[in-house]
């Protein structure tokens, strides 16, 4: 059990960390929902249900759900596809 | 008949009331305003002009600035340097926390103890947690569910487009037919995976909330697990199939029903409990799914509230309406 927990708490550090780090905000955003759902196994293992009901629902579902509405919003998710498109586009040439 | 003043159009209130209509704003409230650059051709360029045209491109030049190179890498070092020092001061701080789990640390208190020892017995809910949060702490959580509608009122104010008139409506729905247009309508894998899935987070949701003061859960994460269900829902078939049940209509008598109900039966409450009166509400047996007084509708308010600032959520980002 020891041991389980200590290997959360590096995932919950190593997603923390690459959520900054890493250069495409889609996949940054499917970090946190990860880190999120380490959090609510934590939350279990600290014998808080009632938290790890509420983070699995609202901070792995919902939060990131509106993150991807609002990235699609600011054409955030769009752009980054026409520049891989263009990228492909002129390698083809 | 109220007289007007004889300064009124040039009296203060006025002009405020000029800016607010955004007529032509006098002159201390105007806003300064940049010129935007004009990039002019270089043949048109003599003289000043010129030597302008220059300093500008000297500037904006982000290849061969120096000054802005040097600001760049220094940034990102502060930054960095900002983050480590707010991390050490944060770490510092919790060497002198008392230990994790130690039966003498100072939140282990007289209150902690009543909670455990007569919580069940005062509340009639096994689950301690919802007990405190609707019960003991139940003006706390009031003024939480007012937080909620505040940030739903906001997102509301900035997302909403109303179709008052034509270039409105013509707006929204532009906004309607653009909202999905890069993506694949009627995805038959996301509408059999939607099939199994949308009933069992609702009856899951429906469970949660009903199970509050009994199990972990209660009005907020099963209200979440709804709404995300409903959210899930809207995706695989789209708006038409939802608002056969779910308007704009449906939400505001909904949320106003709810958050009614929730004031009403709380200002009874702590009315009650204020100048300790019977309230007169059963308790029932500790255990039972009608048991611990007004837990339960309180539960299934809240539940009901959050699931619909969910969805609506979504759906004023998605298309800015319901």
């Amino acid at each position: 059990m020891r041991i389980f927990e200590l290997f959360l708490l590096i995932g919950l550090i190593v997603c923390a960390l690459s959520v900054s780090f890493t250069k495409k905000l889609l996949t940054s955003i499917i970090i946190y929902m990860s880190y999120s759902s380490i959090m609510a196994i934590i939350w279990v293992i600290l014998q808080s249900p009632d938290l790890a009901v509420t983070e699995a629902a609202v901070g792995a579902g919902v939060t990131s759900i509106l993150f991807f509405v609002t990235l699609k919003k600011i054409r955030a998710i769009q752009e980054e596809r026409q520049e891989k498109e263009r990228d492909d586009e002129e390698g083809g040439k | 008949m109220s007289r007007l003043r004889k300064d009124y159009e040039t009296s203060r209130f006025r002009r405020f009331e000029k800016w607010v209509d955004g007529e032509a704003a006098p002159p201390e409230f105007r806003m300064e305003t940049k010129a935007p650059l004009k990039r002019i051709p270089p043949e048109e360029l003599s003289g000043p002009r010129l030597n302008e045209e220059k300093i500008n491109a000297e500037v904006y030049d982000e290849r061969h600035n120096k000054e802005l190179k040097i600001f760049q890498v220094v940034n990102k070092f502060a930054s960095v340097a900002l983050c480590v020092t707010l991390i050490g001061v944060l770490l510092w701080t919790v060497i002198y926390l008392p230990e994790f789990g130690n039966p003498d640390n100072p939140t282990n208190n007289e209150v902690a103890a009543r909670y455990i020892e007569k919580g069940v017995e005062e509340t009639g809910a096994t689950n301690f947690v919802t007990g405190m949060i609707l019960d003991y702490r139940a003006f706390d959580t009031f003024g939480e569910s007012c937080v909620l509608f505040i940030a739903a009122t906001c997102v509301q104010v900035l997302m909403r487009l109303d179709n008052s008139d034509d270039r409105k409506k013509m707006k929204k729905k532009q906004a309607e037919e653009n909202d999905r247009i890069y993506e694949p309508k009627n995805d038959l894998i996301l509408q059999k995976v939607s099939c199994v899935l949308v009933p069992l987070l609702f009856i899951f949701g429906i469970y949660i909330i009903l199970n509050g003061h009994l199990s972990p859960g209660g009005g907020f994460s099963g209200g979440a697990i709804i709404g995300s269900g409903l959210i899930l829902y809207l995706n695989a078939f789209g708006f038409k199939k939802t608002e056969r049940f779910f308007t704009e209509k449906t939400f505001r008598r909904i949320t106003l029903a709810a958050l009614t109900f929730y004031c009403l039966a709380k200002s009874y409450s702590f009315f009650t409990g204020a100048n300790h009166l019977e309230s007169g509400i059963p308790l029932g047996t500790p255990g039972a799914i009608l048991s611990s007084g007004l837990i339960l509708p309180l539960n299934i308010c809240v539940g009901l509230v959050v699931a619909c600032t969910m969805y609506a959520f979504y759906t004023l980002f998605r298309k800015g309406g319901m």
